[in-house]
């Protein structure tokens, strides 16, 4: 079975990849999403204590 | 006199809980690596093709997994909501807040993988169907819940509308989960039972099985370093705190 064949899941390669496509997204997006916001909390923090010394 | 075998409370100090939880996110981080890695191979290598639906069924071991997720999710919520309401915790309540986001997502990749299994299965994106709007009745539940919590600027204020909302919504639950049986519409009944044998080919099963642990492995990843940023936006007057992050971030 070559590449494109397998790529193509029996005809249902658009609802399959779509599937796994789409949660793939989301679930490298949320921890990425999740990092920047801590480095931004820390450095806010990190900022106050610079100015309250 | 601390009689107790075990003192519970030990943990629920954000301060001390804070290293703890890096460390329950950095181990759950390798085991969701090393489950989702074997599953998607299985998913794709070593399950056998589908008799009626050939490759299209495939979708399976994502979107079953995701709908467990999105639903179990939701009780764990409602378990640390009625902490949060008995002990005045605050960590309960954080621990609340940190779930939904991923509660939501999966709730939505449900949903999603949900329609493109269902066009080419069913011959349509969406249907009104028993289940099918219960699970859009909890991602508006989670979206609620975000919403609602992130509206009160009080934290403690906005942690218990929160909770009180998440215990109104958690019948929906059941509701889900029994939809296939109470109303018979469009969508298939239970292929895994808990009480009898389920009608799954063994290898189907145990892809399924493995994708939905590498999925709870993630969410508890993901909670746990959401919990360590909440600590830290709300305890960032504390002065463990501010020697933690020092004057460098």
């Amino acid at each position: 079975m070559s590449f494109s064949e397998w790529l193509d899941m029996g005809g249902y390669a658009l609802y399959v990849w779509g599937s796994f496509g789409m949660t793939a997204l989301c679930m490298i997006a949320e921890p990425l999403l999740l990092n920047r916001s801590s480095k931004a909390i820390r450095q806010r923090i990190a900022r106050l204590n610079r100015i309250e010394g | 006199m601390q009689s107790k075998l075990f003192n519970w409370f030990k943990f629920s100090s954000p301060a001390t809980f804070y290293p703890l939880a890096g460390s329950i996110a950095r181990f759950s981080w390798l085991i969701t690596l090393a489950l989702l890695a074997v599953g998607l191979y299985m998913s794709f290598f070593v399950a056998p093709t589908d008799y009626k639906q050939g490759e299209g069924y495939r979708i399976i071991f994502i979107h079953v997994p995701a709908s467990w997720m999105s639903m179990f999710t939701y009780l764990v919520m409602a378990f640390w909501s009625i902490l949060g309401l008995m002990y005045n915790t605050r960590l309960s309540s954080m621990m609340t807040q940190a779930l939904a986001p991923t509660g939501a997502m999966f709730a939505f990749v449900s949903l999603w993988t949900g329609a493109f299994w269902g066009k080419p299965m069913w011959g349509t994106w969406w249907v009104w169907d028993a289940r099918i709007t219960s699970e859009l009745i909890l991602l508006f539940l989670y979206l609620g819940y975000i919403a609602l919590h992130g509206a009160i600027d009080d934290k403690r204020r906005a942690d218990k509308a929160g909770a009180i909302l998440i215990l109104v919504g958690v019948v929906n639950i059941p509701i889900i989960y029994y939809s296939v049986e109470w109303w018979n519409t469009l969508h298939q009944g239970a292929t895994i039972k808990m009480n009898d044998k389920s009608t799954m080919d063994e290898t189907m099963k145990i892809t399924m099985l493995i994708m939905t642990f590498g999925c709870w492995a993630y969410t508890i990843a993901i909670a746990m370093q959401r919990v360590r940023n909440i600590i830290l936006e709300r305890e960032h007057g504390a002065q463990w705190v501010r020697e933690l992050i020092g004057e460098k971030a």
